[in-house]
């Protein structure tokens, strides 16, 4: 038995022998690899992020969300309805403040087109209280956030987030100038700190205006969108998740938790689903991408078969000169590892390249693991040999005489 | 050295049965030279893939070196190639774009030499055969009788009890071939077996010993 290290010098200099057809098998492999890590380290990184900004905001924040209907333990859908209105944000704040709650901030947003000289955009319109600035700790970056009179008397301001400030007025300070939004003009009086938000929902591209603002004046609605509640403790989540739900069913007159027009989620719930959304995501963009692996192996394998019919003579003579059944299949295993781990390495590389360059062109997080590059490498070597192996063991169980016959 | 005792070699091809040797014995002692001389389809290859543990008998038995060949494995088999059979083909066989020091150590990687003897064995054949010059030459940068030159030394690396070979000078011009009959009888000398199937009686007249064979038997088996 030749010792390995000599096989794959051999190997390699065979391979090289043949640049374009070791090439275009390896592209296979460099592609499957590239995807897959490029695709799970995007998956990977947005959930972080996501959390991140869910968990950002403490843990003992509670949503509340109007829904059509919520049957038989199956959530209704989310945001749905009209159901929830400022009575039941006040009556939250008033039952409930001295024993669970610390603030309630009822809530109403909409997407709008929004105006500002020659630059437009479409964002998210939230129509706030000024609690929600502390409950969402949103703190400004200049001027000042929306104030218990300008909700009161309906003033025509706005705040904007720092992302939709940049679209709408490049580098110039927004503060004292007016946007359109739906027929109404308001008035700039702040622009948020940034929040380094990703995504939808991402609170550095907002614009706040005082709750009445948007319901009577933008919208022309009555009902609020959510209402975010922030609990006195972690500990007290549960109980407060519950007494808020009892609360809200008599509001609304109903007498079952089964007919609730509405969802309580905390923040560990909405994380929880947040995640599961993004890990099937994660796992259904590492699928395909794991598809175009599979594809790489089978154009390896099919390389290798032709490489032993090929070399069908060359195999009748090592056989004639001696060699066994194992040392063949060793040197054509080697053969096609070197392939898939070579493919492997390349592959990588380009993965991780990938997803830094798609993280900062298209601002998404990325997060290369250690764990799916190790991955990537014991799966392609792997490949190299459940691919290899058909081929290695068809090229051993050649008869010497008849490969010697081949022409 | 060899015994060989009622080879017969039966192949069937779709139910029809075509007898390619037929109870064949014969004994070769060691530091002889033999031809085996037969027209084509006389069995002859049959009978030097049998001689070279290539194939296997239908009955009858091979004794090489003391060792029945019969009963044996793949991988036994491989190590009796390795070991006591030298290979010389009519196409040489060489491995493509290797070189001749690279070929020549080729059997005696398979018998698990390291590589410092490896270099020093493959070096003194070559030497022997007359190519000490064309050590990092590839296959295809020698002539048909240096590649022949370079599967002889192949051939000798292992020591091996018996040299088998093929039509040897088949595809090579007759100036070359004498040469090769040259190192053969030199070989002989020496007391290395030589076992040389051809069909042409000039070349088969540099062998001590001539066996006939057409049909599958031996016709004629005689000191030359």
């Amino acid at each position: 038995m030749q010792d390995i290290f000599e096989i794959i010098i051999e190997s390699l200099r065979i391979l090289t022998l043949n640049k374009m057809r070791t090439g275009l098998a390896i592209l296979g492999i460099v592609i499957g690899i590239g995807s897959v890590i490029t695709l799970i380290s995007l998956g990977q990184g947005s959930q972080k992020s996501i959390e991140a900004q869910i968990q950002s905001l403490g843990s003992n924040l509670l949503t509340v969300s109007p829904a059509r209907q919520s049957s038989g333990g199956v959530m209704g859908q989310f945001g749905g309805g009209t159901s929830l209105v400022l009575a039941d944000a006040k009556a939250i704040e008033d039952k409930l403040s001295e024993t669970l709650v610390n603030k309630v901030s009822p809530e109403y947003s909409s997407r709008s087109q929004v105006v500002a000289g020659r630059n437009n955009t479409n964002v998210l319109v939230i129509g706030v209280y000024p609690q929600y600035s502390e409950i969402k700790k949103i703190s400004m970056e200049k001027g000042v956030f929306i104030s218990e009179r300008d909700v009161a008397s309906m003033t025509k301001v706005a705040v904007l987030g720092p992302t939709t400030a940049e679209d709408l007025f490049e580098d110039k300070n927004p503060i004292g100038k007016t946007i359109k939004v739906g027929n109404q003009s308001l008035r700039i009086i702040g622009v948020t700190a940034s929040k380094g938000g990703t995504g939808f929902n991402n609170p550095d591209d907002m614009i706040y205006v005082p709750l009445t603002t948007a319901q009577k004046q933008i919208f022309g609605k009555t009902n609020l969108t959510s209402i975010s509640i922030e609990a006195k403790s972690e500990e007290v989540m549960v109980q407060a998740q519950d007494e808020i739900g009892y609360l809200l069913l008599s509001q609304h007159k109903l007498n079952s938790p089964t007919e609730a027009d509405f969802i309580i989620m905390s923040q560990s719930d909405l994380s929880n689903t947040v995640s599961q959304v993004t890990g099937t995501l994660t796992a259904l963009l590492g699928g395909i991408a794991a598809i175009s692996l599979l594809v790489g192996g089978i154009g390896i394998m099919n390389i290798m078969l032709v490489t032993v019919t090929e070399r069908t003579r060359e195999i009748g003579l090592r056989k004639a000169l001696g060699a066994k059944k194992k040392t063949i299949i060793t040197q054509f295993l080697i053969e096609s590892i070197l392939l898939t781990f070579t493919g492997g390495i390349i592959g990588m590389i380009f993965g991780i390249a990938a997803s830094l360059l798609i993280s900062k062109i298209m601002n998404i997080a990325s997060a290369i693991s250690l764990s799916s590059i190790i991955l990537a490498i014991g799966v392609s070597s792997l490949i190299g040999i459940i691919f290899g192996l058909y081929p290695a063991r068809k090229a051993a169980n050649l008869q010497p005489i008849e490969a010697l016959r081949y022409e | 050295m060899i015994k060989a005792s009622k080879l017969t070699k039966i192949y069937k091809l779709e139910e029809v049965e075509t007898v390619a040797l037929s109870e064949v014995s014969f004994e070769i002692k060691k530091g002889e030279f033999v031809a085996i001389m037969g027209p084509s389809g006389s069995g002859k290859s049959t009978l030097m893939h049998i001689l070279g543990a290539l194939d296997l008998p239908t009955s009858g038995d091979y004794i090489l070196d003391g060792e029945s060949i019969l009963n044996l494995n793949e991988d036994q088999l491989a190590d009796i190639r390795n070991r006591k059979i030298g290979f010389i083909f009519q196409s040489y066989n060489l491995l493509p774009r290797t070189t001749a020091l690279q070929n020549v150590m080729l059997p005696m990687s398979y018998a698990g030499i390291v590589k410092e003897k490896r270099l020093e064995t493959a070096k003194k054949y070559l030497e022997m055969v007359g190519l000490s010059n064309r050590l990092n030459h590839t296959t295809n940068q020698l002539s048909g009788g240096q590649q022949q030159r370079v599967a002889i030394a192949r051939a000798l690396v292992m020591n091996p009890a018996i040299l088998l070979a093929d039509e040897p000078t088949g595809n090579i011009a007759s100036t070359q071939a004498n040469e090769i009959m040259k190192i053969f009888e030199d070989l002989n000398k020496q007391g290395h077996t030589i076992i040389m199937i051809t069909h042409e009686a000039d070349i088969a007249n540099n062998a001590k010993r001539i066996i006939h064979i057409r049909d599958g038997k031996i016709e004629k088996d005689e000191k030359n």
